[in-house]
Order: C-alpha cells, then structure tokens, then sequence
C-alpha cells in the first residue's frame, strides 16, 4: 500500500484471480520480474563466483569486502591443477567423458529398445515385468554399496573403469521413460501395417519405433549424461586412491590434504562443469521437457 | 494364434500342402514364431540382467554381509557374526549421532526447499517472456557437479573470510569481532550443508510443480473464483491442492535423497579425506559413516549393518512423510 507504483498492479492481479483466471493466462507484472530476477541471481551466484576465484591469486580470497570480479590468473591456476601431484585431473576428465559417452549411449540404446518392447508387443508376464521397472525405480540403490564393492572385486574390475561403468549401461527410469513416449507416439496402426509387409520385431524398432524417438532420446541422453558426469559416490569408493579417476574424484583430491589452495580447486572444479554449462546453454530446452513431462508421469 | 494374426496373409493362408514350399514354410513360420514370442523377452532382458546382478543381488548379498565379519583389511577373519553387527548399532553413539545429523539437515533442507519451490512455481507460472529461459536459467544449479558447488560453498561459509559471514555482518546481523564458525557448531554446519542442498534442488522441483501446475483444468479457476482473493490466495487454495500427488512425489524424492546425503558432508571438510563430519561429527550424515566405516576404518561387515538400517529408517520416514503431506496438502478443502 505505501509504494504507490505497486497498487495498481496488486489489485489488477487480484482481479484476474477473483475472475477466475487461471494464473497461467495471467501476464506477469514487473513484481514477478523483480522476483525472479532475484532468485536467478541467488542460484547463478555461486556458479560465478567459483569462476571469480577460479581466475585470482591468493589474496583476492582474504580480501574484505570480496572481490567480486574476475581475476586474470587463470591460465596459471588450470596449469597448477593439471600438475597437481597425485590427482591425475586430465585422466579424470578423459576418464569421466569416456564414462559419460559409453553409459549414456548405452543407456540410449537398451532402454529404447526394452521400452518398446514394453509398450508395442504382447508378451506373457510383460505387467508384471514392468511393475518390477517401476519398483526399481524406487530403490535407492546407494543402499547396495558394501556388496557391490564385493561383487566387484571378485569380478576384478574394482579400480577400473567397468566398475563405474558396467551397472549404470540402462537405469530402469530410462525404460520407464521411453516406454510412456513410445506408447504416446508411435501409432499401432503403423506397426500392424508394417507387421503385414512382414516385418520383423527388430525391423519394427528400426524403421518405426527408432525414427519416433529422436526427442526422447535427447532427453534421456541429456539427463543421462549429466548424471553420470556428476556422479561422485561410487566412483569415489571404487576409483578413489588410483591414478584412475573421474573427474570429481579428481576434484574431490585436490581439495585434499591438509593445505588446500581454494583458487585451485575451484579452477578445477570450474573446468570440470564447464562440460555440463556447454550441454545446458544446447539442450536446455531438452532437459527442461524432460524434467517437466516426467514430473506429470510419475 | 497370435502368429496368424499379423502374418502376411498371402502366405499363411496357403494350405500346408506340397513337400518343398511347407519345409521352407515352417522353417520361416519357426523363426516368424520365435521373433513374435521370444524377442520380447530378448529386449527387455539386458535390464532385468543387470538389475540382477548390480542391484538386486548386492542388496541381498548386503544382508548377508552384515550378519557376518568381513574386514578388508583382515582377510582371516570370516564367519558369521550373527547379529553382532546390529547389536553393536544399538550402541554406537556415531551411529546415533550420525542419525541426528542426518534428521536435522533434511529437516532444514526439505521443508524450505519445497517450499520455496513452491512458490517459485507459481512465479513461473505466468505468461512470461523467454518463458524457457527463465526455466532453463533455474536448472543452473541442477546441472553443476555436487562436488563443485559443494566446494564453492565450503568457502562461503569460510570462517575468516568467508562471503556467508561478511553478507550477515553486512546486513547487520553478524558480529564482526565473533565471526560465525560454521564448521564447529551442529546448528551452524547443518544450517550451511542444508543451504547446499536447497539451493542444488529448488529449480528442479520447482520445474516439477510447475508441470502440474500447468496441467490443472482452467474451468476450476472460473469455477472457484475467491471473491476478492489475490493471487497468493488462489496458490495455497486452489492450485496447491490440486497438486497434491506431485508434492507427495516431491517429498518422498527429497526423503530417499535426503537420507543418502553424502557429498555436501564429506566436501565441506577442510580435508576432503577425513570422512569424520567435523572434529566431533557435527555434521556426520549416516551415508557418510557408512563410507568411513567401510573404506576407512576397512569393517564391511558392520557398514553393511548400517545400509540395511538406513533402508528401514528410509522407508518408514518415506512412508510417514507422505502421509503426513496427504494429510495437510489435501485436506484444506
């Protein structure tokens, strides 16, 4: 009521709601602008500050009130965390994109072809099955850790890139997702008709259920890979302490020891999301579906 | 029978008469057969597989580790424990001590991040130029690495010089000369790991609640509309309700997360190594015992104990928070 300039527009708001218009249809004010220009501030803040101290010498950090600009010391910072001793930062970062590549094209191509299978063929006991996708989706397999350590080094791969691999080729949230876009998408007349030319099940998927699935699979790929990017748990119990890490193993080291110098760790932790900022400014507008149809299926 | 129905019609209607064409015939009827029966199975099988043996197996086979010794650093002691390993939970002021932690944080996490989510939501959830932008912006921190964002708020929340205590002295509510030190009081540690976690998942959930939002039938607006009521009105009256189900889902995602905490405290020590939660556990969460149990003080057996009850402790707190939110999201009307 005090600031004049707000009133009006409270009461225009007011209006639309005793109206009965839906919020959506309901043009933002400048208020709505105000707020949100805010909240983006708070959650891009941190992000930028990692690269202000990314780029800056020792003492920008001691500095009252803090700097809140740039530095020019970054080259000299990204070289010292490449030559960190005993964290191996560039075999992190290959490591972690061969890691992140292999899983989510895997992931890509088993959960496609199992959630076709779920949602265009008939099969006995192909409910029940299902209904297990979905139990699993509920597990949080973090709780098997101990015994997959175990399972692990009878297999031998504890310290290798199977490990960190191997159980995450198709994540039952990724069946899940294809299987609602393709029962959504992909016509059964089509199949039938293509059934009737005599083609096979694999020839279905290729030709019909495959060229369908191309935003699905951006998505899930999107999300698949960053979840594998960011990973840190496993990779840590299982690759920590070898000159094999991942990237946020190798991060997670150099903020080791007893004298840690931050503008190096957050050099390297800068360097290690850049891949991921890259993948947010091409496929945001993916991954902001992908999150928005999932939250309407579950 | 189902073979018939999606066969070609020209071959299948042929009678099996003549020798030569009914060997090739069933020859292809058989792998026809086989491709409409069995490729199913052959397709969804990679994931039941390895659901089988990275999954569910370990989470069996965790059963049976913690009912036995297994140090990793002691190969000569096997046998079974019993349930040694559980009794000892019982007593072990860690464990328990990692449990308040645990509580604490999610409690100061989820009840202001879903909240804020919340209202976020409905921020967004209005006609808004670069709509995807302003979406896309908010995932900003769903995208960067736990790891990383950990770090970077471990140095705000720096003692000495650290931005946290400079903004609060700021805006006068921090003593220059008593400088908060957020690593040695639970209250002060809780608060900023629970800062890192609102912060990672507000734009997310927020995202999530937005989609139902928009999902809601424009009538029930015309239909209930509240003489008079603004905007912040028809949020908690009208569209919190009919959102029910995905708050529900938001609130046991946030549990099972919540409950696995595992970055946030083991980065925001000083030494990324040390696996403790602060010089007296102050900010220790369960998932972070776990690790150092196992893989520092090398005793799978009992950190295998300590999974299966952090199982239970999950499912049962799960169950009661979305009984709890079905209680008070829905009951209003």
């Amino acid at each position: 009521m005090t600031a004049p300039t707000r009133a009006p527009q409270r009461t225009r708001r007011a209006r639309y709601a005793a109206m009965g218009r839906a919020p959506q249809e309901t043009p933002a004010g400048v208020g709505t602008y105000l707020l949100l220009a805010v909240s983006m501030l708070f959650a891009a803040f941190p992000l930028y500050w990692m690269f202000v101290i990314a780029t800056s010498t020792d003492d920008a950090l001691a500095q009252i009130p803090p700097t809140v600009v740039p530095g020019s010391q970054f080259l000299v910072n990204i070289e010292e965390v490449f030559s960190s001793q005993d964290v191996f930062f560039a075999a992190g970062l290959i490591n972690s994109f061969v890691v992140s590549t292999v899983v989510t094209a895997s992931v890509l191509f088993f959960s496609s072809l199992a959630g076709f299978a779920f949602a265009k063929l008939r099969f006995r006991g192909s409910r029940v099955l299902m209904l297990i996708v979905i139990i699993t989706l509920t597990v949080p397999n973090q709780l098997g850790v101990v015994a997959l350590y175990i399972v692990m080094g009878e297999l031998g791969w504890n310290g290798t890139l199977l490990a960190v691999i191997v159980p995450g080729l198709v994540t039952a949230f990724g069946v899940f997702y294809m299987r609602q876009f393709i029962v959504n998408t992909v016509p059964d007349e089509l199949i039938e008709s293509a059934r009737v030319d005599g083609a096979s099940t694999m020839r279905v998927y290729w030709s019909i259920a495959l060229p369908a699935l191309r935003p699905a699979m951006a998505v899930l790929g999107l999300l698949t890979f960053v979840a594998t990017w960011n990973d840190y748990q496993w990779p840590l119990i299982t690759l920590g302490g070898t000159d094999f890490p991942t990237s946020m193993v190798a991060v997670s080291d150099l903020a080791a020891g007893n004298y840690v110098v931050y503008r190096r760790v957050l050099a390297g932790a800068f360097v290690a999301t850049v891949p991921l900022l890259v993948m947010l400014v091409i496929g945001g507008r993916q991954i902001v579906r992908g999150i928005m149809e999932g939250a309407l299926k579950s | 029978m189902s073979t018939t129905r999606a066969a070609p019609p020209g071959r299948t209607g042929r009678p099996p008469g003549g020798p030569r064409p009914a060997t090739r015939m069933s020859w292809r009827d058989r792998l026809h057969r086989f491709d409409l029966r069995y490729v199913p199975y052959l397709l969804v099988a990679p994931f039941f597989l390895l659901f089988l043996v990275f999954g569910l197996f370990p989470l069996i086979y965790n059963g049976v580790v913690s009912l036995r010794h297994y140090r990793l650093d002691d190969p000569t002691l096997t046998g079974w424990a019993g349930f040694d390993n559980f009794a000892r939970l019982f007593t072990d002021s860690d464990f328990w001590n990692a449990l308040y932690n645990t509580l604490g944080i999610f409690v100061l996490s989820t009840v202001p991040q879903l909240f804020l989510a919340l209202v976020l939501a409905s921020l967004l959830n209005r006609k808004l130029r670069a709509q995807t932008w302003w979406r896309v912006g908010f995932l900003v921190p769903y995208v960067t690495p736990l790891v990383a964002s950990t770090l970077v708020f471990g140095v705000f929340f720096s003692r000495d010089h650290g931005l946290a205590n400079w903004a609060l002295q700021t805006l006068g509510l921090g003593d220059p000369a008593a400088p908060i030190d957020w690593r040695a009081s639970k209250p002060a540690a809780w608060t900023a790991i629970a800062t890192m976690v609102n912060w990672k998942w507000i734009g997310y959930n927020a995202l999530l609640y937005l989609a139902a939002m928009q999902s809601i039938p424009r009538d029930v607006y015309e239909a209930s509309a509240l003489d008079g009521a603004g905007a912040w009105r028809q949020l908690w009256r009208i569209t919190v309700p009919m959102i029910q189900p995905v708050v529900i889902f938001t609130v046991v995602l946030s549990t099972i997360g919540g409950f696995q905490l595992f970055t946030e405290p083991m980065l925001f020590e000083l030494n990324s190594q040390a696996a403790t939660g602060g010089s007296n556990g102050e900010w220790q969460s369960i998932a972070q015992l776990i690790y150092k149990v196992g893989w520092k003080d090398l005793n799978l057996g009992y950190a295998a104990a300590m999974s299966w009850a952090l199982f239970l402790i999950i499912l049962v707190v799960a169950g009661f928070n979305s009984w709890l939110t079905s209680r008070f999201s829905g009951g209003r009307r």
